[in-house]
Order: structure tokens, then C-alpha cells, then sequence
């Protein structure tokens, strides 16, 4: 197996199209290019850094250093849930909701994989565990942030058709079961379509990567297939956990609607 | 016999109680907490206090439950699903409550979202009565219909009245308060409660 290496000289020639997209927006007055310079030096820099941590971890196998890495990435994916959030729970579960479902659906399927399929020795080797785990994250916290915003912007909405069946003696699962249905479908959709979309519209990065670093096109499918399964199982199981828990969250034991839960829509 | 002791949400504090069989008009100025009221007996938002229903104690019954017995009607009526019927348990049932309140049968079938404002009212109300509370919490029942359909209901609720619902009656409408009230109280701007003048 033979790959192309690149020097960092090699990359200069490409960041000049990024420079094209500043010049862009300066003809344009599209006022981008500071958003544009400092979005290019965070990611070069966050890469270039995880690039060294990844080889340090990659050197040391320890299953400490693993889990430590997992659990930062599992928190910056719930400080982004977060973020996308329009209307944010109040108190311990505004980042413990999204961070609670992210580590049960991610590291469930992450762990499925290592144990069953990949089998890496030892079974946590930051090789296979962290980017399968990055992988998992990025795409459940997707699902969970979409599936929460329409949740709770569903019940803000909503609220009048949600009460009338609650004092009519609905239950709480009852009364909240159309706008749980909507949240879980927006939270199921951005995998269907890419599933649909994959290899005739778009090629994954995975598989785009495997094949330039010389792997067979067959057996970098058999790969992408693997993630994608493992995708799909985890975005449905994180979805599922935030939209259900964030029901719970959102009314009481008195099957009250409580929206007084929520923080005030954020600005845009 | 509706109890309400020391019932406390928000700036509310009130007591009262609500005999079988009787309808009691709630007056107060727009604002004073009459709705914050109403859902506060119907626990549909979190309050301080007791209130009992013949002697039991709302919370030593699950919270639907409480509903079914205690039902409060919204000044507009929320909507679920996408047809009226949706609504309903059984619609053949609901039917003679229909055209009491001058609505055809086909409307079953309607959308929600062409309904007109009494449309709305009438039709939350027929579905508020088909569970046949033992207490009717009532928003303003009649505030956006014409006189022809608020004596319609006006009569349908007097006939419950009369088989032993009790009904706690929100209303701007002094002569409307005189007439299907058998008591009138009126809520303070301080959140408490006072006799009015029948």
C-alpha cells in the first residue's frame, strides 16, 4: 500500500484558493474575509495539533490517554449541540442532555465495532477507537441537535394544541406524541438523505482518503459501508435518547407542559 | 363539592368552593389572573395549596385523571391533529352536541385550520362536555360568538348545571354573569377573591 506524502510546502499552492474566497468577498464588500482568516488559522491550527496529539496517542496505546481524548471530544460535541440549540434547557442538563445521548449512542456503536468487527489489538487502540469515535460524534450530534431544536421549537409552537389535550386528560406522552414524531423524523433525515446520495452524488471523505493512501476502491467501500451502518444505528440511537429525554425534561410528573424549563430564544 | 384552600400561583391566593350543581361567573379585570386561576385548579401549571373533589385530594390521583373530572376550557381552544374529528374519541357520539350548537354533521371532516374563531369555541366546548366532567373550568366560552350560538350555549351548560356539573364561569359580561351565575366572585388586582354583586 502506497500513498503520495505531502509536505507542508505542498499546501501552500492549495491556500491560495482560500485566499481567492477573502479576495472574493473583498470585490464583493461581502464582509467576510475576517470571519473567513480567522475560521482558516483555527482549523489549520486545530488540525496541525491533532495531528501531534494523534501521534502521541497513536505511540503510547494507553487506554487512559484514549479515554481522556474520547471524553474532550464527547464534550465539545455537547458544547456544539449546545450552541445549535435556538431554545437551551435551563440548569445541569443544558450541556448534560446533549453529552449524556452523544456518549450513550457514539460510544455504544463505537464499542460494537471494536469489539465485534474491527477487533483492533488491544481492543481500544486509539487508531480504530478515536476516529471511529470522531466519526460517530459528528454525525449523532447532528441528529441530536436537529431533533432537540425542533422539539423544543415544535412545543413552543405548539403549545395551545399540547395543553388542550393535557386538560383533557391526555397524558404527557400522549399530548407530546405528534410533536416527538417531527423531532425524531428531522433528526433521522440528514443520514437517510446522505445514505440515499452516497457514491452518485457524493463520495465520502473516508473512502475519499482510503483510496488515496492506496487502499483497493472495493475494500475502502466494505469500510464506508461499516461506518455508514454504524452511522446510521447511532445517529437513530442518540436521536431517539435526546428527543424521549428532552420530553421527559420538558414536563413534570403532574403531566405539565414546562416551558419555563427553556431558556429565551436565542438571537440570530 | 370542589374545595379550593389557600390555592397560591403566582401573585393568586384564594380559597372557595364550588357546590354541586351550581355555576359560579368569575369577574375581574383583563389581566387580574383569572385564566392563571382556572389552569391552576386543573394543575396544568405548578401551584401551592389544596384543592379537593368531594373530599379527595387532586394529587392523590394521577394528573389526567384530575382532568377528566376537573376540565378547564381555554378561551381558544389548541388543536392536535389536522381534522376536528381527529379530536374526539368517538365523533358518531359527539354528533347531537353538534347541532345543539348549530354546527353540521359533515363537520367532522373540516380542517382545523379553516375553522372560524366560534367555529373553534363551539367545537373545544363540545368536546370539553363530551367527557362529562364532574367540574367545567370555562374561559370566556361565549366571547367571540353571536348571541344565537352564546344562548345555545348558554342552555347546553345550564342543562349540565342542572344534572349537577358544577361550572366555574370566566366572563367580561356583567348581564351574562347575572344570568348563568348563582354566585358571582371577582378577582382582586392583588390576586385575591371577593363576593361580587349578583
Amino acid at each position: 500500500m502506497t500513498y503520495i506524502q505531502l509536505s507542508y510546502g505542498d499546501l501552500v499552492l492549495p491556500a491560495l484558493l482560500v485566499v481567492m474566497d477573502g479576495v472574493f468577498s473583498l470585490v464583493l464588500r461581502l464582509k467576510l474575509e475576517k470571519q473567513l482568516a480567522v475560521a482558516t488559522v483555527r482549523m489549520v491550527v486545530q488540525l496541525v495539533l491533532v495531528g501531534y496529539v494523534l501521534t502521541f496517542l497513536f505511540t503510547a496505546v494507553s487506554p487512559l490517554w484514549t479515554a481522556l481524548a474520547a471524553l474532550i471530544m464527547v464534550l465539545f460535541a455537547s458544547r456544539e449541540i449546545v450552541a445549535r440549540q435556538r431554545r437551551r434547557l435551563q440548569g445541569v442538563w443544558k450541556y448534560g442532555l446533549g453529552a449524556g445521548c452523544t456518549l450513550l449512542a457514539a460510544g455504544t456503536v463505537t464499542m460494537f465495532a471494536l469489539l465485534t468487527e474491527l477487533r483492533p489489538d488491544p481492543w481500544y487502540h486509539p487508531r480504530y477507537a478515536l476516529p471511529l469515535l470522531g466519526m460517530m460524534l459528528g454525525n449523532t450530534m447532528t441528529g441530536i441537535s436537529l431533533g432537540l431544536d425542533v422539539l423544543t421549537n415544535s412545543l413552543m409552537r405548539e403549545r395551545a394544541g399540547v395543553e388542550a389535550c393535557l386538560a383533557l386528560g391526555g397524558t404527557r406522552h400522549q399530548a407530546l406524541l405528534p410533536v416527538i414524531r417531527d423531532a425524531l423524523r428531522s433528526g433521522f433525515m440528514p443520514i437517510m438523505n446522505s445514505m440515499a446520495a452516497i457514491g452518485l452524488v457524493s463520495l465520502p471523505g473516508m473512502m475519499t482518503g482510503q483510496i488515496l493512501a492506496g487502499v483497493e476502491p472495493v475494500d475502502a467501500v466494505k469500510y464506508q459501508l461499516l461506518i455508514m451502518f454504524l452511522i446510521a444505528g447511532g445517529t437513530g440511537l442518540g436521536t431517539l435518547a435526546a428527543v424521549l429525554a428532552g420530553a421527559r425534561l420538558l414536563t413534570d410528573s403532574r403531566h405539565r407542559l414546562r416551558l419555563d424549563r427553556l431558556t429565551a430564544e436565542k438571537s440570530t | 363539592m370542589l374545595t379550593v384552600s389557600g390555592l397560591k400561583r403566582l401573585h393568586i391566593f384564594v380559597s372557595f368552593d364550588l357546590q354541586d350543581g351550581e355555576c359560579v361567573a368569575l369577574q375581574g379585570p383583563s389581566g387580574v389572573g383569572k385564566t392563571l386561576l382556572l389552569r391552576a385548579i386543573a394543575d396544568l401549571d405548578p401551584n401551592e395549596g389544596t384543592v379537593k373533589l368531594d373530599g379527595v385530594l387532586r394529587e392523590a390521583m394521577p394528573a389526567p385523571a384530575w382532568r377528566k373530572r376537573v376540565t378547564y376550557l381555554a378561551a381558544e381552544p389548541g388543536w392536535w391533529s389536522d381534522t376536528v374529528q381527529d379530536h374526539f374519541a368517538a365523533w358518531d357520539d359527539a354528533l347531537p352536541l353538534i347541532a345543539r350548537l348549530g354546527l353540521p354533521n359533515e363537520c367532522g371532516a373540516w380542517p382545523i385550520q379553516r375553522l372560524s374563531t366560534g367555529e373553534r369555541l363551539r367545537l373545544g366546548l363540545a368536546r370539553a362536555l363530551m367527557l362529562r366532567a364532574r367540574v367545567l373550568l370555562l374561559d370566556e366560552p361565549t366571547s367571540a360568538l353571536d348571541p344565537a350560538s352564546a344562548a345555545a350555549v348558554e342552555s347546553l351548560i345550564a342543562e349540565r348545571i342542572a344534572d349537577g356539573t358544577s361550572v366555574l364561569w370566566t366572563t367580561h359580561d356583567g348581564a351574562q354573569a347575572r344570568r348563568v351565575g348563582t354566585r358571582i366572585l371577582v378577582m382582586r388586582p392583588d390576586g385575591g377573591i371577593e363576593e361580587g354583586r349578583p
